[in-house]
């Protein structure tokens, strides 16, 4: 039992999405109510099982009959053990459904948010863990749905049932357990409140010494280097007994709670029997009830003890449904337009930026007042350092955010009035890493233009450079590529976006540093396309490196969120650029 | 059971008292639970016959016994079942550890990256499952069984036939369906989730790229394809799960009334007392807690035999390299490499052909190279990572195989690629150069990194956390902080794999220059880099290329440094006659110039 289990804001954390779970899925609730119905029959199959065989044991015992004379209660009996299986199949068959309706309702809501709702909300190395989290938590759910919520209704109806059972059997047996159930709920919450308290500092503590070993084995290589990796082991060790000493103290409290509650039932289960042992001496009980009674005492306690069980491991499901539902949280990313106006063409219009200003939430200011005018059929190249917002700037004009302030126009369309799937058809966009997505290379190419034909794919592919590597494929455009499929370098992928862009000839380019990460001679094959590219289109590149800016019509400068050095002289290889003749569009 | 889970299970070996302590403890708990309720039974059973109350005074006394036993039982037994898989995990990681550390870097070809270790990790701390939930959960159910039955069979063997047999279904067989159930199950739905999977991390990560390419509902309706086809999967597995999971609750109650029928006759014909028939059947009731976990406790060996396979494949491993017996102190005198080779695989095309190169301590080496060229191999060489194929490296005329490895690494300081900044301060993660330096040699470090000035705005200074793996501070940040971290070493030679790879071109030169001026210091510095900036401040440059290294310019560095040196500075740049000989100290343009590098802001 780790750390997480009993961290106690996981645990209230891990409640509220339960309850959230219940309210905002239909599914959820569908299966809550099969949960209670089931759980309504166990608790009717569990007071006959017990009169039953309370009847049995006294009629062989005290009146002495026979096997024979027994059987159809016998045979009863049998019966009611099979529906009780019956029923705990169901209890597990039906939450193992609810689970995976209910997440699959969740990715399903989790996939709209992703694609349509706000696109590009999660960062690249936190999509696996996502996906993870809606395929995979699925299991955690069923833990959840299968196993805790069963025994949170039973643990509900079975005390009253046995409660409402044994009243007209011994109404003193009942009255011990009448008190004694509440007090394990009561019990439970005042040593949980006290355990909590004193543990919740140092359960931080310990999750952090347990993200030690994580940490030392991920920097295993640095500390190799610096010859510190057999001193890290011995630490280990030391951090690994300190750490179980810790732990063990803690759990010496945690575990309390459970001691209790045993303590409690098994007290009671005790005094029942006795109870009702006195009171069958002196003969003012009859044996049948009393052995109903005595079945029935231990199932009023059964339920609550093992909801304290599962409780930790259904806590534990509940991280993948946070982990979607804090996706789900966010706002949309681009407010949805009072009245749409047809998307302005950027090839025939000026694009242009007043008093642009943008934050992400929470975060200090990434743009502070942008004013640019970008005439149609220009190239302009935008420098700066990392975290100057360049790559927010370019967000913008994808209508993958809203700004913050200012408007940015298009022919003096305000772009926040413009439908943004509209609006992006106008658009090519190259992002630093280009996803390449599972399927074939042509697959790929014709991203935004599905119906292209092969001639305009294989030309767009020439066009970006990419025609070597594709004859050295084994199935050149046909051969997958992505997940499953080959695997493509980062100057690979950068080309391929590169060749979406061409086949779909939107007018309005937006190249995202489109040779970061790559080599000297790769950058310059994919400097050459994207010259290829932008000549008689509109372009925005975004340039880490000089050889991007040197052909753009004017190189602006954005630092600390606002563009300091617009138009710089032209560079010499600038002027000479200028001088040659234009290079030929290569895909209409 | 395969090797490699009987080895995880081996790992309680020297912790045996203590897991047969939980055993015996757990059983023990069981069994109170049994003993309350088979008392209760004859208690109530006697009392129906009328006695005087003192002689049920016994019973009762003893059903009191065993219900506070019980708790307690419980209690101390999960304290010492807790306490017996920290105690292993412990064991396990440090173990695990160690193994590891010969084999980072050279020796898990495509696994020596942080996220994967982080995997096996997780794999380390899944095992304790198998000693919490896997290992004592069956030795509780024999010896509870075992005992239970016992009692049984003294009170009317028949009925002990009866639910050994009952318990064996209950114990063995319910928990061997529910784990076929499970299996087949998992191996059903695998390709589908993993099909999913993939979908799904790829409309996480390609999100923006589809809704600009205008494709977002195409890919909402395949994933929507995708999960229904997953979803009728799991439909046909759950009503398999479910009836394993109601199988143990059939089975006890059918034990029950099967030893209620079989004892019924033997009160008939005397062979039973009456009063203990209701003991029976309450005893078999009780003793089905025995077997009730295994079927968890299936399922989770199940899990923890493929964590521990894993863990396995990467603990067999050979380490990549052998220390010497008798290993040599590392010399004084140039670090050298002699006509080396060296391919990944043998038969593979070598990275690296015949490479020939001499670092001399109080010089500075750039070496420079398109990706994949083989820069990072010939660090990995320097510090003996990896011994060469052919050739030799060695420091002071000794080959690296005669000085022992940590001997070579004191001596010769390599800054990994993509270094890593562990989860503490700032102070601790430099003190790592040098454990032990003071917090003003740290300081210095930094400020000869450039980070002076970001140090100064740091309201906690060198108590300042740097975040998970250095999550809080800035890529230009961390890479200085590595930098900071070889130059407090006081080695005789840094070496340093691509310390600009996330800086821009103006961070980069910074960067370069100050590496290249530490070497007035009296060390060896060699910077193995694709960014050709402030190549004017290094004493050569050399170029990797086709597996050999070329001297660039023969001595003439600048004349391809000032190529790209467009980034400031107006250094001396028409040969320097000294320079040119190779005498005395060359002029080098390492002037660190004024203004905060954009990298150094605060962020």
């Amino acid at each position: 039992m780790g750390p997480s289990r009993q961290d106690p804001d996981a645990r209230s954390r891990a409640r509220e999405t339960q309850r959230r779970l219940t309210r905002t899925s239909r599914a959820a609730r569908a299966h809550l109510i099969l949960t209670v119905v089931l759980g309504l029959a166990t608790a009717a199959l569990l007071l006959a099982q017990a009169t039953l065989l309370a009847q049995v044991i006294a009629g062989a015992f005290l009146d002495g009959r026979s096997l024979a004379s027994l059987t159809p209660l016998l045979v009863w009996l049998a019966a009611i053990s099979v529906g009780r299986g019956l029923l705990d199949a169901g209890f597990e068959a039906g939450g193992r459904l609810g689970a995976a309706k209910v997440m699959a309702e969740l990715r399903s809501r989790l996939v709209r948010t992703l694609l349509l709702v706000r696109p590009g909300t999660v960062r690249e190395e936190r999509s696996g863990e996502l996906a993870t989290a809606a395929v995979q938590g699925v299991d955690a759910l069923e833990a959840y749905f299968a196993r805790y919520l069963p025994q949170a209704v039973l643990a509900a109806l079975v005390p009253l049932a046995v409660l409402a059972w044994t009243v007209p059997r011994d109404w003193e047996a009942a009255i011990v357990l009448a008190v004694t159930a509440p007090l394990i709920p009561v019990f439970m919450v005042l040593i949980g409140r006290l355990a909590e308290r004193s543990t919740r500092r140092r359960w931080r503590r310990l999750a952090r010494l347990g993200d030690r070993f994580l940490d030392l084995a991920g920097g295993l290589a640095t500390l190799r280097a610096n010859g510190r990796a057999e001193a890290q082991a011995d630490s280990i060790a030391a951090a690994g007994e300190s750490y179980r000493r810790e732990t063990m103290k803690t759990l010496r409290i945690g575990f309390l709670s459970a001691l209790v509650l045993e303590l409690l039932a098994m007290i009671a289960v005790a005094i029942v029997a006795a109870t009702v042992g006195i009171q069958l001496a002196e003969g003012a009980l009859g044996l049948t009830a009393g052995l109903t009674v005595l079945i029935l005492a231990p199932e009023m306690y059964m339920p609550l003890r093992r909801l304290g069980a599962q409780f930790h491991a259904s806590a534990d499901g509940m991280a993948s449904a946070e982990a979607i539902f804090a996706v789900l949280d966010r706002p949309p990313a681009v407010a949805a337009p009072a009245v749409t106006r047809p998307a302005p063409r950027p090839d025939r219009e000026p694009l242009v930026l007043e008093g642009l200003r943008f934050s992400h939430p929470g975060r200090e200011e990434v743009l502070r007042g942008i004013d640019l005018r970008i005439e149609p059929g220009e190239t302009v190249a935008l420098v700066g350092p990392s975290g100057g917002g360049k790559s927010t700037l370019l967000s913008l004009l994808l209508r993958l955010a809203d700004p913050g302030a200012g408007t940015i126009r298009c022919g003096g369309v305000d772009l926040c009035e413009v439908d943004p799937a509209a609006w992006r058809r106008h658009l090519a966009w190259v992002p630093q890493r280009p996803t390449v997505f599972a399927g074939t290379v042509a697959d790929n190419v014709r991203l935004a233009a599905p119906d292209a034909a092969t001639a305009d794919v294989r030309a767009a592919v020439a066009a970006a450079g990419l025609a070597p590597v594709i004859a050295a494929l084994p199935a050149g455009l046909e051969t997958r590529v992505g997940e499953g499929g080959r695997r493509l370098s980062a100057g690979q992928a950068q080309r391929l976006a590169l060749a979406r862009a061409f086949l779909c000839g939107s007018p309005l380019l937006l190249f995202d540093e489109p040779t970061a990460h790559l080599d000297e001679e790769t950058e310059r094959e994919v400097a050459i396309a994207v010259r290829k590219l932008a000549a008689g289109r509109t372009a925005l590149i975004v340039a880490h490196r000089p050889e991007l800016a040197t052909f753009a019509d004017r190189v602006l400068r954005l630092e600390d969120g606002t563009i300091t050095a617009p138009a710089d002289a032209l560079t010499p290889a600038m002027r000479e650029r200028r001088s040659a003749p234009p290079p030929q569009r290569v895909v209409a | 059971m395969n090797a490699a889970l009987r080895n995880a299970i081996a790992a309680t070996r020297t912790r045996r008292r203590l897991l047969w302590l939980s055993v015996v403890l757990g059983a023990g708990a069981v069994l109170a639970a049994v003993g309350l309720l088979t008392t209760s039974g004859y208690l109530i059973s006697r009392a129906a016959q009328r006695p005087e109350i003192l002689t049920l005074a016994v019973a009762i006394v003893g059903v009191r016994f065993f219900g506070i036993s019980r708790a307690l039982l419980r209690y101390a037994e999960r304290l010492v079942s807790h306490d017996l898989a920290f105690r292993t995990l412990t064991d396990l990681r440090a173990r695990f550890f160690r193994r590891l550390i010969p084999l980072v870097p050279g020796g898990l070809p495509g696994l020596g990256r942080g996220e994967l270790l982080g995997r096996f990790v997780g794999d380390v701390d899944s095992l304790q499952d198998l000693y919490l939930r896997g290992l004592a959960p069956p030795l509780v159910a024999l010896l509870a069984g075992l005992v239970a039955v016992g009692v049984a069979f003294l009170i009317l063997p028949a009925a002990a036939l009866v639910l050994a047999v009952a318990l064996l279904l209950g114990g063995v067989a319910v928990p061997l369906v529910a784990r076929a159930a499970a299996r087949s199950a998992g191996r059903r739905q695998a390709a589908a989730r993993a099909e999913l999977g993939a979908e799904l991390v790829e409309i996480a990560a390609g999100s923006a790229e589809l809704a600009v390419a205008g494709r977002g509902e195409d890919w909402v309706e395949r994933a929507e394809r995708s999960g229904r086809r997953l979803a009728s999967l799991q439909r046909r597995d759950a009503f398999s799960g479910g009836l394993a999971a109601g199988a143990l609750t059939a089975v006890t109650a059918l034990a029950v009334v099967a030893v209620v029928a079989v004892s019924i006759p033997a009160v008939g014909s005397g062979a039973l007392a009456g009063t203990m028939l209701a003991a029976l059947a309450l005893l078999t009731l009780a003793s089905f807690e025995a077997v009730a976990p295994l079927g968890a406790a299936a399922t989770s060996v199940d899990a923890c035999a493929a964590a521990a396979e894993r863990i396995e494949v990467v603990l067999d491993r050979e380490p990549p390299l052998r220390e010497p017996s008798a290993p040599r102190p590392a010399p004084d005198g140039p670090l050298a490499f002699e006509d080396v080779g060296f391919a990944y695989e043998p038969g593979a095309p070598p990275v690296l052909d015949s490479v020939d190169l001499v670092l001399r301590p109080g010089r500075a080496v750039a070496l420079i190279g398109p990706s994949g060229a083989g820069k990072s191999t010939l660090a990995e060489l320097a510090v003996r990572f990896r011994d060469p194929d052919r050739g030799t490296v060695s420091l002071g005329g000794v080959p690296l195989p005669r000085i022992g490895g940590e001997a070579v690494r004191a001596a010769v300081r390599l800054a990994p690629q993509d270094a890593y900044l562990f989860t503490t301060t700032l102070r601790e993660n430099v003190a790592l150069g040098r454990p032990g330096a003071g917090d003003e040699e740290i300081r210095a470090a930094l400020e000869a990194v450039g980070l002076g000035p970001w140090l100064d705005s740091l309201p906690e200074g060198l108590a300042t956390e740097v975040g998970e793996a250095g999550s809080r501070v800035s890529g230009g940040q961390r890479q200085r902080i590595a930098v900071a971290r070889s130059f407090l070493a006081r080695a005789s030679f840094l070496v340093f794999d691509e310390p600009t790879a996330h800086l821009d071109p103006a961070g980069a030169a910074d960067l370069q220059r100050r590496i290249a001026a530490f070497a007035d210091n009296g060390a060896g510095v060699l910077i193995i880099t694709h960014d050709r900036v402030a190549l004017d401040a290094f004493d050569e440059v050399l170029e990797l290329r086709g597996g050999r290294v070329e001297r660039v310019g023969r001595g003439l560095p600048w004349i391809h440094g000032s190529a790209r040196a467009d980034d400031g500075g107006d250094g001396d740049r028409h040969g320097d006659p000294a320079r040119r000989l190779g005498h005395g100290r060359p002029r080098r343009q390492r002037d660190v110039g004024g203004g905060v590098p954009a990298d150094l802001r605060p962020q």
